[in-house]
């Protein structure tokens, strides 16, 4: 069972965001994401500073069996990547809503936000995958 | 037992003539072109390097020696006879830049090939000088770009690949400057087609499909498909990287497909999988036929020759310094013929019949397939979730448990849009008794992950090398040996 905390916002491409104080949004992929993946030898992460529209895909996650693009969840400018991934990607399977976090964005249009999934709808999703 | 590398054979001053003494000639050199050190080589006898050699091929899995069922990748059985043949000293001995004239005989055996493949394929005109499959494929979206080019449409930069496509169709439309725009399956694998009408658009240059899909099934709605996509002014583009399901029995050109390209090395007698050489011959329809890469063998008369720039002014161009490789052509030259149109038809109807039964068997047997409505091609797949899930026993474990029964594993996580999948293809050249050893195998494998499924996960226990610390190999990508680099 994927642990889906309460408080993030999701995709139904198995991201989740987190909003700062500052406005300013988390990004990662969901312990379910990390589950499927299997253990992550790579992450490549977008540049700092560069404009991303909302479903580009921005990054890139490659464990033992498979690559997968992450996708932007929303409109906005990268303001910061995790560096650590770099030389500890397998960070993303150990703590994938903490210490494995993909990068900061600075959203658009902040109404977006209610347009993405809550931690309840998430969870149905996973069910229905199941 | 596990075999040393070759530099831990090594003696110093061993070397392969050790056993013929030859005399030393010294040469002058200017101390500037001396190296200061020697290279790093292992040292060993004639005699040592080939035991090492003799006894690495022993441990390998091939289809001269196991079932080979590595989905998508056709691992069939190639006759020996077409080796032999395209070796004939006629063929072997020609320069590629001898004339024509010294070189009919082999122009004639590749006009003929470019005949057979179009009437295999439907299509117009075949250029057979792409060097491998993934060529073939750059050539084909490249000729999809100059025809838009050509009619001054520029602005068509988008490829519409379905999420069921070969993931080196998306690959391919990025390396021509193409945007992917991804296309959703339906719950029997076929394309969505109410997806695709909301994806074109006037910047669609062309659809990638491959079908059968990489799922296993036949697209159904292809006809549908090719009218949408005419309809909004882009063009159909075949992965034929397999042609083995189809093989006489529908052709892509009537499907209403533009561009194909086939990996000969394939379905038509070459063996492949060691990285090359190979063949992605490209077949075109009329609109696509000016732009084929060159050269091309022509006939005229009596006589063939190469066409080229002259011939084809707005031809993408040359892929290669000559025109493919040759002795791979050759072979599925002679395939083709040693077939026939007879042959052919029966590699379709029994790389399906396997495939089919095969599935059949594993189902009854308790096997989840993927896509259960729907008739498998020559390649099906079952997944693994439910035991994954009950059992905690991946598709990789079974993967891995199959080598100890002496199969080489499926395909395993491919295509992603299925979980924990096996992707199965049997092809058309085993026999009943090679499958149904197959079905026990796997039959055994869930009963054993029931009753023992740590075991199952340690697998293979029989193999000289064990499981593989796969995350530590693709982290620590360090593969070169260096004095001291293997332990003691």
């Amino acid at each position: 069972m994927s642990e889906v905390p309460s408080e993030l916002k999701y995709t139904s491409d198995h991201e989740w965001l987190r909003v700062e104080d500052d406005g300013n949004v988390v990004v990662g992929v969901t312990d379910h994401a990390q589950a499927a993946l299997g253990e992550l030898v790579f992450v490549e992460l977008p540049e700092s500073g560069s404009e991303v529209a909302q479903g580009d895909a921005c990054a890139v996650v490659e464990s033992v069996k498979a690559a997968s693009d992450v996708y932007a969840p929303v409109t906005g400018e990268i303001l910061g990547v995790n560096e650590d991934l770099a030389d500890t990607p397998e960070k993303v399977n150990q703590d994938p809503y903490g210490d494995g976090w993909l990068f900061r964005m600075r959203l658009v249009d902040p109404d977006v936000l209610g347009e993405l999934l809550d931690a309840e709808a998430y969870q149905a999703l996973l069910d229905e995958l199941d | 037992m596990t075999e040393p590398l070759i530099f831990e054979h090594s003696r110093a001053g061993r070397f392969a003539r050790a056993q013929a003494p030859v005399v030393r000639e010294e040469v002058e050199l200017p101390a500037d072109c001396l190296r200061a050190e020697p290279p790093v080589l292992p040292e060993v006898s004639e005699l040592q390097a080939v035991r090492h050699y003799t006894r690495l091929s022993q441990r390998n899995f091939s289809i001269d020696t196991h079932f080979y069922p590595l989905g998508s990748c056709t691992m069939k059985y190639n006759p020996r006879a077409c080796n032999t043949l395209a070796l004939q000293p006629g063929f072997r001995g020609r320069h590629p830049y001898a004339p024509a004239s010294h070189s009919q005989g082999f122009l004639a055996c590749m006009f003929e090939l470019q005949e057979m493949l179009k009437g295999v394929t439907g299509m117009q005109a075949v250029s057979l000088t792409p060097m491998a499959g993934a060529q073939g494929e750059l050539a084909g979206v490249l000729m999809i770009r100059a025809y838009h080019h050509a009619r001054n449409e520029t602005h068509r930069n988008e490829i519409l690949v379905p999420d069921a496509a070969h993931g080196t169709n998306p690959a391919t439309a990025v390396m021509c400057g193409m945007k992917v725009v991804e296309l959703p399956t339906d719950a029997d694998g076929d394309v969505d087609i109410a997806a695709l009408e909301q994806a074109v658009g006037p910047n669609t240059a062309g659809i990638m499909l491959t079908n059968p899909s990489t799922v296993g099934v036949f697209e159904r709605k292809i006809e549908q498909i090719a009218k949408i996509v005419h309809g909004a002014g882009g063009l159909l583009y075949y992965d034929g990287a397999n042609l083995n399901a189809i093989l006489g029995k529908v052709r892509p050109g009537d499907m209403g497909f533009d561009v194909i390209h086939m990996n000969l090395h394939k379905t038509f007698s070459t063996p492949h999988g060691g990285g090359g050489p190979g063949s992605g011959a490209v077949g075109v329809g009329a609109r696509l036929q000016p732009f084929m890469p060159i050269p091309v063998v022509g006939r005229e008369g009596d006589r063939y020759r190469w066409q080229d720039e002259k011939d084809l002014p707005q031809s993408i161009g040359r892929l290669s310094g000559f025109m493919g490789n040759a002795g791979v052509l050759l072979r599925a030259y002679i395939y083709m013929r040693m077939l026939g149109q007879e042959g052919m038809r029966q590699v379709g109807e029994f790389a399906t019949l396997n495939a089919n039964y095969l599935a059949a068997r594993l189902k009854a047997a308790g096997f989840e397939l993927a896509y259960p409505r729907r008739r498998a091609s020559h390649e099906f797949i079952i997944t693994l979730k439910r035991m994954a899930k009950d059992q905690g026993v991946t598709a990789m474990d079974v993967a891995k448990a199959l080598l100890d029964y002496g199969f080489h594993a499926p395909t395993t996580y491919f295509p992603l849009l299925v979980p924990e999948c096996l992707l199965i293809e049997p092809t058309e050249t085993e026999s009943k008794e090679a499958l149904d050893g197959f079905i026990d195998a796997m039959c055994d494998i869930m009963e054993r992950a029931v009753r023992d499924a740590e075991h199952l996960k340690g697998a293979p226990w029989t193999l000289p090398v064990r499981r593989l610390d796969d995350v530590r190999a693709a982290r620590q990508l360090d593969v070169a040996w260096r004095p001291g680099s293997v332990d003691a």
